[in-house]
């Protein structure tokens, strides 16, 4: 007797689809960003990459991620906590609510951003009127980064800590823990793979970014290029090999940050196998 | 301690968790609050706790001796809690388990690493789990870890132990042997303690005194004993055990359905009669006053009774006797076979609220 899906021929052909699709729409473009960069040799790559602009443009993606990722760290706790450990009217809404960045276009993100801090904007008038400036400068990148990553560790927490339940916090209160020692010493360490996964996801994301913010950035050279704006404007001034270069870099963060995640799944795997 | 409980009311949204409830627990005892479920019993005992707080009004009082806690947080009422699923922190091993409640005091009442391990061991042996203080919660069976989760709420000499639904998700054999621990760790220590249970034999086994509650109301507060033989009400009688049902139209003190009689002394009209399996014995012949045909259905051993079920078209649910093995084998029942119940006793509660009634058949059975 047979099962379904056992016919030899169906499963070879099967699999040679997947492998084929994989191997054009994902190792091959892969493959041609290392093969590019390195076309004219490591010379050429290495001096595109120490390019002062290309240093700017890689200093200011770092540094935005690098707040981007603690602000949403702890948003994203806190509202993981409030979502699913209270209960108040509104709480569906704003479980709906936190998904909005994956539902809006990035563009569409930045254009409201734009329209309502930029110099003509609704709230930018008043912050024009006292100097300050938040669009086409660093502030309006790392808002917008905010925006679009915002989700991905309250989304990560909230299924886990759901399942979870509240009832070890309850056991701790009842043993006399109190606010900060009762989420550090129960709380954090049962969330802290979801937590570590979450963070990994809003870091390649933030590095990534590009829709939201090219229509904040201005992409001024050395002072509000990002790394992906960087790629596209040398693409632009037909510097090929610089272009690819620094696509090498973003696809090397890409490829360590699935490293990390597969890393994690797999310890978790492990985890479970285990108890 | 003693605890009191005046006016303890609970809503969740529009529904009445509890209605207004007073109690008195005496300092060392060992309370039962035994109820279905949705009768308020955990919720009950989560505002005991302070896990969750009864509805504000003036008259609403939660005294621990002589101090007033209605105010007071979990963390500052000193209650030692055990979880129904245990609740253990599954990132420390037993030993942090059990620790945490010392680790977390704040620095000026802490004792030193050096006595928070001794203390820690010392509950261990107490709960007979001390080789296992490395070990962490997943790798623990039920019993093992209900009992980690005892030693962890006593670690802090509590004066008030709440325990819900502690052995509800163990199997029958750990349960009977936790509540003999539980029991004794009770008498030994002198601490007060309230637990819940759904399950009958459970409370009046373990219970000083029981606290019956149904829908958000207490039913009856008595000793087992008491609680037994004098249920107040039809629900307290009906839910501490089996109930055989007899509802007929009475007329010149005779109970008539279908084809069943049996002499009453009760007033002519619709009635209906509660027995327990107990107090159904079974005949070969009907007796003058009692004629109550029916035929065996399963005859099941169980210990040092046999239980009989039997059925006939004039009962709405079929019957449960209970006999002694010397009365069975002297019957020689088998399945299917006719015989006649005769009700030793009976019990009656009117829908009014009357005293309830309990009638011994006069002439005793001599079957």
């Amino acid at each position: 007797m047979q099962r379904i899906g056992d016919a030899p021929w169906l499963r070879r052909s099967l699999i040679a689809v997947a492998v084929g699709l994989s191997a054009l729409f994902l190792l091959l473009p892969l493959v041609a960003i290392f093969a590019q960069a390195l076309a004219e040799g490591v010379g050429p790559f290495i001096a595109n990459l120490t390019d002062q602009y290309t240093l700017a443009a890689i200093g200011l993606t770092l540094f935005v991620t690098l707040l981007t990722i603690p602000i949403n760290l702890v948003f994203g706790v806190m509202l993981a906590w409030l979502v699913t450990r209270f209960a108040f009217p509104g709480r569906r809404l704003l479980q709906t609510l936190i998904d909005i960045p994956f539902a809006i276009s990035p563009v569409v993100a930045g254009l409201v951003y734009l329209l309502l801090y930029g110099r003509n904007g609704w709230i930018g008038g008043w912050l024009d009127a006292h100097d300050i400036q938040l669009m086409f400068a660093w502030p309006g990148i790392l808002m917008v980064t905010i925006f679009v990553t915002c989700p991905f560790v309250a989304r990560e927490l909230i299924p886990l800590m759901q399942a979870q339940g509240s009832r070890e916090e309850e056991a701790a209160v009842t043993l006399g823990a109190r606010g900060f020692t009762l989420f550090r010493r129960v709380t954090l360490p049962n969330i802290r793979w979801a937590l570590l996964y979450g963070v990994i996801l809003t870091n390649a994301r933030a590095v990534g970014e590009f829709g939201a913010v090219s229509v904040v950035s201005g992409a001024i050279r050395g002072e509000t290029n990002t790394l992906p704006l960087h790629v596209e404007l040398l693409y632009q001034d037909y510097n090929t090999v610089g272009a690819f270069a620094s696509a090498a870099l973003l696809a090397l963060i890409a490829l360590l940050t699935l490293a990390a995640k597969a890393m994690l799944e797999w310890r978790a795997t492990r985890r479970e196998a285990l108890t | 301690m003693s605890i009191h409980l005046r006016h303890i009311q609970k809503h969740f949204g529009r529904s009445q968790a509890l209605s207004p409830i007073d109690l008195e627990i005496r300092s060392g005892e060992l309370i039962g609050l035994l109820g279905p479920s949705g009768s308020g019993k955990t919720t009950l005992l989560r505002i005991i706790a302070g896990l969750e707080t009864p509805d504000d009004h003036r008259d609403c009082r939660i005294l621990f001796g002589e101090r007033d806690v209605t105010q007071v947080h979990v963390r500052d009422r000193r209650i030692g809690f055990v979880f129904q699923h245990y609740a253990l922190f599954r990132h420390m091993s037993v030993f942090d388990n059990v620790a945490f409640g010392l680790t977390v005091l704040p620095r000026a009442e802490r004792p030193s690493s050096a006595e928070i391990r001794s203390r820690v061991m010392q509950l261990l042996e107490m709960v007979q789990l001390s080789h296992l203080a490395e070990r962490f919660p997943a790798q623990l069976s039920g019993g093992q870890q209900q009992r980690v989760s005892l030693a962890r709420a006593l670690a802090l000499k509590p004066e008030v132990l709440l325990l819900d639904e502690p052995f509800g998700a163990l199997d029958a054999k750990v349960r009977q042997e936790l509540r003999r621990w539980l029991r004794h760790l009770h008498d030994e220590l002198g601490f007060t303690s309230v637990f819940v249970t759904h399950d009958q034999e459970e409370a009046l086994e373990l219970s000083d005194r029981v606290v019956v509650m149904s829908n958000g109301r207490i039913e009856q507060v008595d000793t087992p004993d008491t609680l037994y033989r004098a249920p107040r009400n039809r629900f307290v009688f009906e839910f501490l055990g089996d109930v055989n049902h007899l509802e007929g139209v009475v007329q010149d003190g005779v109970l008539t359905c279908g084809d069943a009689r049996l002499a009453v002394d009760l007033e002519d009209g619709r009635q209906e009669l509660l027995l327990r399996p107990h107090e159904v014995q079974v005949a070969l012949q009907a007796q003058a006053d009692a004629h109550l045909p029916a035929s065996v259905m399963s005859i099941v051993p169980v210990g040092a009774e046999v239980r009989v079920e039997l059925s006939a078209d004039w009962m709405s649910e079929p019957w449960m006797a209970t006999l002694s093995h010397q009365d069975a084998e002297r019957l020689s029942l088998k399945r299917g076979m006719r015989v006649h119940a005769l009700p030793r006793r009976w019990h009656h509660y009117p829908d009014a609220q009357e005293a309830p009634g309990t009638q011994v058949r006069p002439q005793q059975v001599s079957a």
